[in-house]
């Protein structure tokens, strides 16, 4: 449910934007959520279609992309992609890990018209 | 009418952070420690942080916020019975604690005289775990009734953790946790994460928790 505050955020900062380059309306929104972010883009797709109602995104059409989660193992250095939770190091084995990517939950880009 | 393309590459949770950053460098500057407390609801968070005041207090000065996604001032009530200042926080139905409301709660507080804020989030496993509230640490209580598979079922709240107290285990003997299958979930997610295994009933282990607590609390002042 934590995605009702979240989808508000991105709102608020569209429409800062748009008030910033006086634009008339704002058409496509583009998002990075990562995967270990805990943000579910199908709930943030029905709370947007909420609260976009009557403001200036109404038109605006959300796209995600997903950053996958990146993990760096301290003891043997590999770098490697976490497709499941809770796995150690597939190259020594280790859980001394470190997320070094995955977490970010980022507004990238808005498509506005004026 | 001309479209344009703005590249922007903000954090959504920006604002969020921002004032996290704040709350923390207010924090810092009157040396007070804060600690933000997550659980799932009925873990003992409330009974641990009593405990807790129990042993630190009157040595060290301490005041509790308690987020409640309800309009009850039950657990405030409960820490000001014990002579500590507790500010009650009602998110209005929201799932989480975000960093503008630990803001204006930390505001009602006295800060010139104390020394550890606890933050106790709303009970929930999921939600907080995404809303930094610019707290020193991060602890989630884990209980053994909740069972033994909750790190592999939540998996984020133990990511941002420094330390994970598992409470109750008096009850360990009626239960079937398996502590080591638990700790293997935790240590996969978090390895440099401190682990405690308490009961805020019967007492046990509180002055380990404690006393790691209050090496955390003196080292910054």
């Amino acid at each position: 449910m934590h995605e009702l505050s979240v989808t508000e955020e991105i709102l608020s900062a569209a429409q800062k934007i748009a008030e910033e380059e006086h634009a008339l309306k704002i058409t496509n929104i583009y998002l990075e959520i990562g995967k270990l972010s805990g943000i579910v883009d199908e709930s943030v797709s029905f709370y947007w279609n909420e609260l976009r109602k009557s403001t200036i995104c109404e038109d605006a059409t959300l796209h995600f992309s997903m950053v996958p989660a990146r993990i760096k193992c301290r003891d043997c250095k590999n770098e490697y992609i976490l497709e499941h939770d809770l796995i150690p190091c597939p190259s020594c084995s280790s859980l001394n890990i470190q997320i070094i990517g995955g977490e970010e939950f980022i507004l990238k880009s808005i498509e506005i018209e004026k | 009418m001309a479209t344009k393309r703005i590249e922007i590459v903000q954090d959504i949770l920006n604002v969020n952070d921002q004032i996290a950053e704040q709350t923390s460098s207010d924090l810092h500057m009157h040396k007070i420690f804060s600690m933000n407390i997550m659980a799932s609801p009925g873990a003992g968070k409330t009974s641990l942080i009593m405990r807790t005041l129990e042993t630190l207090s009157p040595e060290i000065r301490c005041a509790v916020l308690e987020g409640d996604t309800a309009p009850v001032t039950i657990d405030a009530e409960k820490i000001s019975g014990i002579g500590i200042p507790a500010i009650q926080i009602n998110t209005g139905g929201d799932c989480h604690l975000n960093a503008n409301l630990v803001r204006k709660g930390i505001q009602a507080l006295d800060l010139d005289n104390l020394d550890l804020i606890i933050v106790e989030n709303v009970g929930n496993l999921i939600c907080p775990a995404s809303w930094k509230l610019g707290t020193d640490i991060n602890v989630v209580i884990a209980s053994i009734p909740e069972g033994d598979d909750k790190p592999y079922k939540y998996p984020n709240i133990y990511r941002g953790i420094q330390a994970l107290v598992l409470n109750k285990i008096d009850l360990k003997p009626y239960v079937d946790f398996n502590v080591p299958y638990f700790k293997a979930g935790i240590t996969a997610l978090n390895p440099q994460v401190e682990f405690f295994e308490v009961s805020s009933k019967t007492g046990e282990g509180i002055d380990t928790w404690v006393s790691w607590l209050k090496e955390k609390i003196t080292h910054l002042s």
